[in-house]
């Protein structure tokens, strides 16, 4: 396999170079496109216009007779604009859904394709057209005339994307004021749709029908992960596309009964997966590190605040054993032990043997705690009108979540009060300015 | 003398056959700070529509300075409803801001230095500059708005029209938009505003459109938002309903004898 693999590289076959180029190329230009689809939330129109390509080349095959790619190109060109015309036309004149528009085109145009297969098969030249390959798609039989038209036309779907990048951005994010602008949402549209039409087409032959929807959309979908930047999205969506590209021709080559496209899909699937998990910030081992974090500081600020209230009205650094915390808390001593252990690591905490109290730091941190509590507690009971006893969940949830300037907005609005709602003092902003 | 900035004749706008403007017909004098206000579907954000030309008008003429909107597009600037957009989009603030300038920009041309300085002038008026670089995604619901404020304002239009900018907004960005409503009518611009409370109407704007399917009345406020003209928009129809309820009841006329 090794050896298949340098062979692979070593590009002497010509075969070879040809089904790689057409590989990255698709690749390359499906994932580009495909973000704008992907932001339209016109993610499924790849699909829909994949299949409805297929009447368009059965057609043109009955009609000329020939599997010459220009000839079948065109027609599937024909009839995915006419199944754009038949979407548009739906969701504007009837009160049928756009998703429900794109199943309704998808599934006619297809199964009028497949009647038409069905014939050609019948028909004295039909079996050697291969016509059928066009479902799954049938890389290896690319010659460098077809990767040159693929060439072609995915120079041209990146040069436009490239140029139009910023007017694309402005009709997707606002329909309604890129229109009052003046800007022609309609003529942009048009440009988007054709794009569009394009990648599905050169990719029939490679990916097939059924799988085109997939290459173009997957790409996107995995970017989206790693960037808020547009830009940066784009490039990412068609490097993915390429890599996909590139693996689905190198095992196509590895293991000769593995038909390219689908690999290309898995490639991509699997960058999408990586994506998924693994995306700084969007990704959900990064989400699920926020909220473990989230749940590690919830703790410790309500251990926190527990002593601040225990040494109350007097001692504030009083000593206070595990067991009289524990009264005030519902966690399991063990889990007591871990926070107490991580607030002393910390140095908001002393202790000797079993007991503890706050140190100078942790008072300070108590004290700004208790005050975000009390003064939440008290705008539910006020603002919110819930009574007193209803509130003290929900201050427990927010009060962690209260920015400086929430909180500053929030006093502000209560007209700096002195007492919560159960009657508590609420400790001053700066206790020292106070006093 | 010049031509009123936005001016409405005999406008009528239908969904679907179903009307839901009625030969609407006022003008905005120029320099004024204007509300339309109605009940819920009133037809407050379809005026605005069809003014904008995004539906069709059954019938009704549209100018803006004596033109049409083609002839004066760039005198005109539109905020949507916030509600309209993904705001979990892939943009910055400064770009969103940065696409007030589009309108001005050649087929293939880019924002230059100056579209810049524009965009920044108009995120420091709505309070937002050192929010320029985030993404939009990352804003508060009354940040969103300031943002669109200042796109509009990035524009440099003469006529500002505004579709619900004070809905479901944060205090802070309430005191910053009516500042900025103070800060344009002195600078002459005229400002049309679709509006909601009733019991600000009066403090923010000079001129009114009071709206209920057709035009009940617009005018200084002083002229036009009276107890009558408001119970004529909110409460008229209802009150009707109720008095001829009350007649049938009256003379029995009901089911039965029908």
């Amino acid at each position: 396999m090794g050896q298949l693999f340098l062979e692979f590289w070593r590009l002497d076959d010509p075969n070879v170079v040809w089904v790689l180029a057409g590989a990255v190329l698709l690749g390359g230009a499906a994932g580009v496109i495909g973000v704008f689809a992907f932001l339209q939330k016109r993610a499924l129109i790849g699909d829909a216009l994949a299949h409805a390509a297929l009447p368009g080349v059965a057609t043109a095959f009955i009609l000329f007779q020939t599997r010459e790619l220009e000839v079948i190109l065109a027609g599937a060109v024909v009839s995915c604009a006419l199944g754009i015309l038949a979407i548009d036309y739906l969701v504007d004149h009837t009160r049928i859904k756009p998703d429900s528009a794109l199943a309704i085109v998808l599934s006619v145009f297809f199964a009028f394709g497949a009647f038409e297969m069905t014939h050609i098969q019948q028909m004295p030249v039909g079996n050697q057209a291969g016509l059928d390959k066009l479902l799954f798609g049938q890389a290896a039989a690319l010659t460098a005339d077809d990767v040159r038209v693929l060439g072609i036309v995915a120079a041209l779907i990146l040069v436009v994307a490239a140029l139009l990048f910023d007017r694309f951005r402005v009709v997707i994010f606002d329909r309604g004021f890129a229109r009052a602008i003046g800007m022609p949402v309609r003529f942009y549209d048009f440009l988007l749709s054709t794009l569009l039409v394009l990648a599905v087409v050169i990719g029939l032959q490679l990916a097939g029908v059924v799988l085109m929807a997939a290459v173009i959309l997957t790409p996107a979908a995995a970017a989206r992960y790693w960037s808020n930047r547009l830009g940066l999205i784009v490039i990412l969506a068609g490097l993915f596309g390429v890599i996909a590209g590139i693996v689905g021709a190198n095992v196509s080559y590895i293991a000769p009964r593995m038909p390219t496209g689908p690999w290309m899909v898995m490639a991509i699937t699997a960058i999408f997966f990586v994506s998924l998990f693994a995306a700084p910030e969007r990704g959900l081992y990064a989400r699920w590190r926020r909220r473990a974090r989230l749940r590690r500081r919830v703790a410790e600020e309500n251990v926190l605040r527990t002593l601040f209230k225990l040494g109350e009205g007097g001692d504030q650094r009083r000593w206070a054993g595990v067991n009289e915390i524990l009264r005030y808390r519902s966690l399991s001593p063990v889990a007591l032990g871990r926070v107490l252990r991580r607030l002393e690591a910390e140095g908001h905490l002393e202790h000797a043997d079993d007991r503890w109290r706050l140190s100078g730091a942790g008072l300070e941190r108590a004290r700004a705690i208790t005050r975000r509590h009390r003064l939440w507690e008290l705008y539910l009971t006020r603002q919110v009108e819930l009574s007193p006893d209803q509130v003290h969940d929900d201050a427990e949830a927010v009060e962690h979540l209260l920015t400086p300037e929430m909180e500053r907005a929030l006093a502000e609005e209560l007209g700096t009060p002195e007492a919560d709602p159960h009657g508590q003092a609420i400790p001053a902003d700066n206790p020292r300015a106070g006093g | 003398m010049s031509e009123a900035p936005l001016s409405v004749r005999d406008l009528t706008v239908s969904y679907q056959h179903k009307p839901v403007l009625w030969d609407v017909d006022f003008a905005i004098p120029e320099g004024r700070t204007a509300a339309i206000i109605g009940p819920n579907g009133a037809g407050k954000s379809t005026l605005l529509k069809a003014v904008m030309g995004f539906v069709q008008p059954a019938s009704g003429e549209i100018r803006f300075f004596g033109d049409t909107l083609e002839a004066r597009r760039s005198l005109v600037a539109y905020v949507p409803q916030r509600s309209e957009v993904d705001w979990d989009f892939p943009i910055s603030v400064m770009d969103t801001v940065l696409m007030g300038r589009y309108g001005r920009l050649p087929l293939l041309g880019r924002p230059r230095a100056a579209d810049r300085e524009a965009a920044r002038r108009a995120l420091e008026k709505v309070g937002m500059l050192e929010f320029a670089e985030r993404q939009i995604s990352q804003l508060s619901g009354g940040q969103q708005q300031r943002v669109f404020i200042a796109r509009a304002l990035a524009q440099e239009a003469s006529l500002y029209l505004m579709d619900e900018p004070f809905a479901g907004v944060d205090v802070a960005t309430e005191k910053a938009i009516v500042e900025l409503l103070k800060e344009l009518r002195a600078e002459g611009k005229t400002v049309v505003v679709v509006h909601h409370d009733l019991s600000t109407v009066g403090d923010y704007f000079e001129h009114v459109v009071l709206l209920n399917m057709r035009l009940v009345a617009a005018g200084p406020i002083e002229e036009a938002f009276t107890p009558e003209t408001l119970n004529k928009t909110y409460g008229g129809r209802l009150g009707m309903l109720s008095e001829v309820a009350e007649r049938v009841r009256e003379y029995g006329l009901d089911e039965r004898t029908g």
